[in-house]
């Protein structure tokens, strides 16, 4: 499996997923928080739901692309804020040195002093089913990989001729980050991002699964298990429905990723 | 799902045993102030009115009222002004002063130390079952890297890594448990209690552990030393025995700093999926319940025990690798 092909079948998936996520009221035509007692778990392709429904008779396809929507949205906002810091302040402390660099690899440290789930957990405990709570945990445990790899990267190309030349011409600093410094990031930034990603949708999920993330009713992936894994013998499809669309999306993650550099 | 990786062992690792030491007290504290900071705020953060919720934790919500409520306030000293009350909270965390669980009264000391045991037999079992895997697999995978139990072995590892461990379990539980009824599926007391969760947990760690130990083989066997001791006319066997295993251990032990993170995350899931009644368990609960001592007792607990760890690699790479003491 050449990298070319992996990262464009994961990048297609994961544009797929997205554009079914924003579209997803519209194709379905069905509120995903509307119950219906009457008609409760009936099998795929009956009855005008196309996946069915759950034990409260609430449409599975809306619930999934809605779940969709909270899932890729989190991930995107906080890999997102996590790369602008997270590389901003990598090139910065590399770039700058001394007390600037030792104040931020201090934090980085502190940040990396609990294992990044448990800080998570802990974040988000302090205000319960809340996405900004997630968010903001979310995005503080994952910007110290960005951090510490621009910063790594930087120290090295700040020290070669190539910016010191630079800088003997005269060119401006902001020249030397866009032409010297970001290209130099820049692969890496996307990878990080990309694991980054499938590391907050698995978080996400897992904290909603052991309800300590987002709660009932939510239309999340991991509290969609939780809720359907009792209706396994009668409807199992209602449980493999949100695993299938948790496993797709980490697995296009990952594959954009390309090869994973061993820790 | 390594969130976090031993950075601050990689950093610390060239330096002498003082630098380690100190550096692994500063992260206890750090955990100590994290934990402290978040057991306060969410204590801030509980709707309402404080001693109401609590009251309603332990007498139940029939049988709150604002005599039970004045009791609760005035036991905890929920009135005072806020620094006030972080300051004393502080004090209290950094002294391991657990106090209380606010919903069933019981000692948190306690609780702990009756929860610990739990979680270390999970912990110690998983990592039983990942070793048992890992350590021949990685090591036949290495010795013939690019054959066939090298590649199959990678596909798998790339297919569990992607998994999340409660989606495993899940696997796991509804396999063995619900479909071939050979394990129980969740529970505590008997001896096949603890099958499903160590496997999960073990299974989980499995995936990047074989193809870090993999790795280490192969650039173990590749390496000029290696390959003068089989040409001497070793045998593979006894020259990976006496030239090659000490070396390939040094990145698996220090691999084994970034796995103390995944145990850690990995036992809060894990138990919490199986019922299993540790130390992960009872943090689920007490953030479900809002039981903010209890929640931070177990916190720490798992925090301190990320430090602990990490210092035990720490001193294994010393005394593995040579170079790391000069």
């Amino acid at each position: 499996m050449t990298g070319g092909i992996a990262r464009f079948i994961g990048l297609a998936g994961i544009a797929a997923m997205a554009a079914l996520a924003l579209a997803g009221p519209l194709l379905v035509g069905h509120d995903p928080a509307r119950q219906n007692l009457m008609a409760s778990l009936p099998p795929p392709l009956s009855e005008g739901h196309l996946l069915g429904t759950d034990h409260l008779g609430r449409d599975m396809a809306a619930r999934l692309l809605a779940g969709a929507r909270i899932t890729l949205s989190l991930a995107a906002f906080a890999v997102l804020s996590a790369a602008c810091f997270g590389t901003g302040l990598g090139i910065l402390a590399g770039w700058a040195g001394g007390i600037t660099d030792r104040l931020l690899g201090a934090f980085a440290d502190g940040v990396l002093a609990l294992p990044g789930l448990l800080l998570v957990l802990l974040l988000a405990a302090i205000h319960p089913n809340s996405w900004w709570t997630l968010y903001a945990g979310l995005a503080l445990t994952l910007w110290v990989e960005f951090f510490r790899m621009s910063r790594a990267r930087t120290r090295i190309v700040v020290a070669g001729p190539a910016v010191e030349a630079a800088q003997m011409l005269g060119l401006g600093r902001w020249h030397i980050v866009r032409r010297h410094l970001w290209p130099a990031v820049a692969t890496q930034v996307l990878t990080l991002a990309a694991f980054g990603a499938a590391t907050v949708v698995t978080a996400l999920a897992t904290l909603g699964f052991i309800s300590v993330g987002l709660r009932p009713p939510t239309p999340e992936w991991g509290v969609m298990m939780a809720e359907l894994l009792p209706n396994w013998r009668e409807a199992p499809w209602t449980v493999m429905a949100p695993v299938i669309c948790l496993a797709f999306t980490v697995a296009c993650l990952r594959l954009c990723a390309g090869r994973e550099e061993e820790a | 799902m390594p969130l976090a990786m031993g950075a601050a062992s990689r950093r610390l690792a060239g330096g002498g045993m003082l630098r380690i030491v100190a550096g692994r007290c500063v992260q206890a504290v750090i955990v100590a102030l994290v934990v402290g900071v978040v057991g306060f705020a969410m204590m801030e953060a509980l709707p309402g009115d404080a001693a109401f919720r609590i009251a309603a934790g332990r007498y139940g919500y029939d049988a709150v009222s604002a005599a039970a409520a004045d009791l609760v306030r005035a036991e905890l000293g929920l009135d005072r002004p806020a620094p006030a009350r972080l300051a004393e909270w502080l004090g209290h965390t950094l002294v391991l002063d657990l106090g209380r669980s606010v919903v069933t009264g019981e000692r948190v000391a306690a609780a702990i130390a009756s929860q610990l045991a739990n979680t270390v037999s999970l912990a110690v079992a998983a990592m039983l079952v990942a070793l048992a895997i890992s350590l021949p697999v990685g090591c036949l995978a290495g010795l013939a890297p690019g054959g066939v139990l090298d590649r199959v072995s990678a596909v798998l590892s790339i297919g569990l890594r992607a998994t999340p461990a409660f989606l495993l379990g899940v696997v796991l539980m509804l396999l063995l448990a619900v479909e071939l009824r050979a394990l129980p599926a969740a529970g505590h007391g008997r001896a096949s209690h603890l099958i499903l969760p160590s496997l999960t947990l073990g299974l989980f760690l499995t995936a990047v552990l074989t193809r870090v130990v993999r790795n280490a083989v192969a650039e173990t066997v590749a390496s000029e030393s290696f390959q003068f001791a089989r040409l001497k006319g070793l045998p593979l066997p006894v020259a990976f025995w006496r030239h090659g295993l000490r070396n390939a251990s040094v990145p698996v032990v220090a691999y084994l700093g970034v796995q103390a993170a995944l145990i850690l995350e990995g036992v809060v899931v894990v138990e919490s999926l199986f019922a299993w009644p540790g130390i992960g368990h009872a943090l689920t609960h007490a953030i479900f319940q809002r039981d903010v001592p209890m929640l931070q007792g177990t916190a720490l607990t798992l925090g301190l025990a990320f430090v602990v760890l990490s210092f035990l690699v720490d001193l294994a790479c010393r005394a593995l690798d040579p170079r790391m003491r000069a």
